[in-house]
């Protein structure tokens, strides 16, 4: 490998890692902080993902669809909290599963009802659809630069979210204490609902910004559902900035795995999560 | 007293069989155990190949061999873990005469195991994997659509034809890729041509860019990959937007551009594939089998329907040599290893391991078609190593 592919393949490995963060973002705080095992995490990825289709095709644009999923996503999680999560936190985690597994299969099914099993693509909005030359023969997509930027802007935004704001101290009280912070006289369903549909946004604005590097297909939510859990094991449970460490960590891995051990580039990923879990059980930046 | 005359109409219909059994088989139904996906990714495929099954069936007046059709249905799921299973229930309970199935070459060879042990006659109207129609072949195995090695092959000879003498491939690791990598490989090194580094992603895996990064630095003549579906999609679309479409040509089995045109939006302008089907084929079978198509379905037939509708016409050269008399399998295999399938595709016979010998045909992607720019090989058979029949 020369220094310029090597330096492209840091750049590889940044951005990948980045794009796992939008992604496990969601699932940081749903299962970190509220602990719920959410195994639908990844269908609402999938659901952002066709809402960006589907807006796209309506609006003609990847912005205004993403403008408009947002919202719609979060009062969905909403919803689904009210309806469905908010009977769940006192019971047992296998409940959580049966239910959150359950919703994949709704999800798949009903996708498959309404879209279709095709694949199908949406446009990179015209001003990012340009690249940059990096090598004689290779260049970089603006867009991919485009989601790094945002998913950064997103990493630092939770942070100050969840560390440095009201809300934030609010979330975090109550991850640790729900009856206390009901007693403190907080309205805790409403806080848990606000997460929780907020954790949705999140998984669906990954799909949406996703949808068009990565294409638009059945049973794309699975592929990324178990990388998320193990970028919120590696990182600790419930710390938005371990995630963000763990992401990166797992873009590299994964990365120089490809170029340098082809043949174990799918155990890559494993082996780096069991090595942190050997060395710290707990996730790198697990607190007390 | 009602049950005594319905015991006496019986027994005189049994004693009127007996002495008339030509009549009776004449009205006997074929049973056929349609086992395809109609569940999850593959679903279209499965719907696709039923459609054109049924097709066929329809065109002959809804028989085939003189025998009206019954369907057994099941969705397989694409599920490995259940086929054996769900072969075994259309075996035993339904006691069908004939299994077609399916799309899933792992979901296949589990319906192969259950056809061979029950001596059951079984067409497979898609699943690729070389070991059907090669290790595992058996006389009641037929195959309709094609091996992974055939468009691989014949687009080695093409890579090697069009001057590129160092070539890298990239690939799903699992046996339909590695099997498609190998059938390209032969072809190109025997033609003079040499496969530099063979690159292999995690099944489904679809984080390409590595490997983008790395075909730029070893600056290869040529790439050629297999991918299919969303994968396929994505690949090409990274390809183009890492800029190595315009330096390094891109090269694949047809699987590559076959229903993912539209998700490429235009990144697959202009990509050469190898298909034993393209479209702009100029035979008068395919305009009416589209034709008819289209007007039945409202949608445009693909590859998957041509397989239904041949496995279909492989099932009536079976039935027409036991017209009239019992369903003879040793008669029936004799029959269709004989037959000349009048295929959409182009006419094709069958192999002597039972696989389709036919044209593969070099397309080129012009708007949202394959369009049909010549024939890499003709009448290429599949090597079918291993396979005792030969």
């Amino acid at each position: 490998m020369d220094f310029v592919s090597f330096l492209i393949q840091i750049l590889n490995s940044l951005q990948y890692g980045l794009l796992l963060f939008l992604v496990a973002s969601g699932l940081t705080l749903v299962f970190g902080i509220m602990g719920i095992i959410n195994l639908a995490h990844g269908s609402f990825y999938m659901v952002g993902a066709y809402l960006a289709l589907a807006l796209t095709s309506l609006t003609g644009n990847l912005m205004l669809a993403i403008a408009l999923g947002i919202p719609l996503a979060f009062v969905f999680g909403a919803l689904l909290e009210w309806l469905l999560f908010s009977h769940l936190y006192k019971r047992d985690h296998l409940e959580q599963v049966l239910l959150t597994y359950g919703l994949i299969l709704i999800f798949e099914e009903l996708r498959s009802l309404a879209v279709g099993d095709d694949v199908h693509g949406v446009a990179i909005p015209a001003i990012f659809s340009a690249s940059i030359p990096l090598s004689e023969n290779l260049s970089y997509p603006v867009y991919r630069i485009v989601i790094s930027v945002v998913c950064l802007a997103l990493a630092a935004g939770l942070y100050f979210l969840i560390q440095k704001t009201r809300l934030g101290m609010m979330i975090r009280a109550g991850s640790h204490d729900r009856d206390m912070v009901k007693a403190l006289g907080i309205d805790i369903n409403l806080l848990y609902r606000t997460v929780f549909a907020l954790g949705v946004a999140l998984a669906a604005l990954a799909g949406m910004l996703a949808a068009p590097i990565s294409s638009v297909y059945p049973g794309m939510g699975s592929s990324v559902l178990i990388i998320s859990f193990v970028i919120v094991v590696i990182g600790g449970v419930g710390s938005v900035w371990g995630a963000l460490v763990a992401a990166l960590l797992i873009g590299f891995a994964d990365t120089f795995g490809k170029v340098l051990v082809p043949d174990l580039a799918g155990l890559m990923v494993y082996l780096v999560m069991a090595g942190v879990l050997l060395w710290r059980p707990e996730g790198i930046f697990k607190k007390g | 007293m009602k049950q005594t005359r319905m015991w006496q109409r019986t027994a005189l219909a049994v004693a009127a069989a007996a002495l008339l059994p030509g009549a009776a088989y004449a009205a006997e139904k074929v049973k056929v155990g349609l086992m395809l996906p109609y569940t999850g990714t593959y679903a279209s495929l499965g719907n696709a190949i039923t459609n054109g099954f049924k097709q066929y069936v329809a065109e002959q007046g809804g028989t085939l061999g003189g025998r009206e059709v019954e369907y057994f249905v099941v969705d397989d799921e694409s599920d490995p873990s259940k086929a054996t299973e769900n072969a075994s229930k259309l075996v035993k309970r339904d006691d069908v005469d004939v299994l077609v199935g399916t799309v899933h070459s792992g979901v296949a060879l589990a319906m192969a195991k259950v056809a061979r042990d029950t001596k059951t006659l079984l067409i497979i109207p898609n699943a690729g994997a070389d070991e059907l129609t090669g290790p595992l072949c058996a006389p009641n195995v037929f195959r309709s659509s094609f091996s992974a090695w055939q468009p691989a092959y014949a687009m080695g000879k093409i890579v090697a034809e069009s001057g590129h003498k160092n070539v890298v491939t990239v690939s799903w690791k699992y046996s339909f890729g590695e099997q498609s990598v190998a059938g390209f490989k032969e072809a190109f090194e025997k033609a003079g041509g040499k496969v530099a580094k063979e690159l292999y992603l995690p099944f489904l895996n679809v984080e390409f860019q590595p490997y983008l990064t790395e075909i730029a630095s070893l600056k290869p003549d040529a790439v050629f990959v297999f991918f299919a579906g969303g994968g396929a999609a994505k690949f090409v679309k990274d390809y183009d937007a890492a800029g190595l479409k315009k330096s390094i040509p891109l090269y694949g089995s047809g699987f590559l551009t076959d229903g993912t045109l539209d998700a490429m939006g235009g990144a697959g302008e202009g990509l050469m594939t190898t298909l034993h089907y393209a479209d702009g084929l100029t035979n008068a079978k395919d305009a009416g089998f589209r034709g008819k198509y289209e007007a039945t379905y409202k949608i445009e037939p693909d590859v998957y329907a041509v397989q239904g509708y041949d496995a279909a016409q492989m099932l009536r050269a079976g039935l027409d040599a036991v017209k009239g008399a019992k369903l003879d399998k040793a008669v029936m295999i004799k029959a269709i290893e004989a037959a000349k399938i009048d295929s959409p595709r182009g006419a094709f016979t069958l192999s002597k391991a039972h696989n389709p010998v036919q044209d593969i045909y070099l397309r080129k992607v012009e708007g949202r078609d394959n369009k049909l720019v010549g024939v890499a090989e003709k009448a290429l058979a599949d090597p079918a190593r291993g396979c005792r029949m030969l």
